[in-house]
């Protein structure tokens, strides 16, 4: 498979899979080869770590899980790791990252994601998590998601030369 | 949306991992036993109601390009506007409106650290806001995928 041939399987497969008997025929004959060589390209992106999953990418307020909250944590530095890593195995954390502090404007440096019907029970569910590890004196706050306004998958394969990259 | 069985049971056992293979689809039905025509009528009914975004790889970040967790904090009257202005980058994947005074959440993603900055660059041009740029440095825990029952 050449450079530009895989290129555009990547910008294909970052729209998801044909829903049809043999999606990677279909994906192989819109770039120009053949099955085989879309299959053999495929698992060696997938060994290399390319993707975190292979499956089905859900919508979650669309099944119901409309208390989208992020939970940011002012945590001292010495201390991400260890916070990080216990919450980040929380039961009904989704997500658990560090991310750089912006000072004045920013002072979080953990973020944890949590989706729920409730968001009731989201807060009471994070107030329980904090207080069984004893970091509610920690500064955090709490992001409930007020309006989806997008919602796809990301688009890391850059554009052909001359095309440019949004209009 | 409720979800009859067979939703239930390709949700669960296919969200994190489905086969790769010449015939996905058919190995799937294998393993639920039942028809690969179920199946795929099935994803097509989960994709009319907004429950399926696609089928396929989920890239992995740090590998694929570069990210950022960007926000904005907008006035209210504007909100809606530049949250539109947002969303017309192909860049832009995740784009949320949230309750707080940084009320514009999103995720930037490009083949490198460059090609995002020069977007954020635009968007401060664009709307006179200046955003945060919060790019991953570690991760705890990456899980997309959720257990239906699991969450409250």
């Amino acid at each position: 498979m050449t450079a530009a041939q895989a290129l555009a399987l990547r910008r294909l497969l970052e729209q998801g899979l044909p829903r049809v008997s043999r999606p990677y025929q279909a994906l192989a004959e819109q770039i120009g080869t053949d099955e085989t060589q879309v299959l053999g390209q495929m698992r060696q992106w997938h060994a290399q770590g390319l993707f975190r999953r292979i499956g089905l990418v859900l919508n979650h307020r669309a099944l119901g899980f409309t208390a989208n909250a992020m939970l940011v944590l002012d945590v001292p530095d010495a201390l991400i790791d260890e916070v990080g890593q216990r919450l980040g195995h929380a039961p009904g954390i989704s997500l658990c990252y560090q991310r750089p502090r912006r000072l004045p404007q920013w002072r979080y440096n953990l973020f944890c994601m949590v989706h729920g019907r409730q968001r009731e029970r989201v807060e009471a569910q994070i107030r329980q998590m904090l207080e069984a590890h004893l970091l509610s004196d920690l500064p955090h706050q709490l992001l409930f998601s007020s309006h989806a306004f997008k919602q796809c998958g990301g688009r890391f394969a850059p554009l052909p030369s001359g095309v440019p990259a949004h209009g | 949306m409720d979800l009859d069985l067979l939703s239930r049971q390709l949700i669960d056992r296919f969200q994190h991992g489905m086969p790769l293979c010449a015939e996905p689809y058919l190995e799937m039905a294998r393993v639920l036993s039942c028809s690969e025509a179920q199946v795929l009528a099935c994803l097509q009914r989960l994709e009319l109601a907004g429950a399926l975004s696609r089928v396929g790889p989920v890239f992995e970040h740090s590998r694929a390009g570069a990210s950022t967790l960007a926000a904005l904090a907008v006035p209210a009257e504007r909100l809606h506007q530049v949250a539109e202005r947002v969303s017309q980058y192909p860049e832009v994947n995740h784009n949320y409106g949230r309750e707080h005074h940084y009320n514009l959440w999103f995720v930037l993603t490009g083949p490198d650290r460059r090609h995002i900055e020069r977007v954020l660059e635009e968007l401060e041009r664009d709307t006179g806001l200046a955003p945060l740029d919060l790019p991953m440095l570690t991760a705890y825990r990456i899980d997309l995928g959720f257990a239906l029952g699991e969450n409250p």
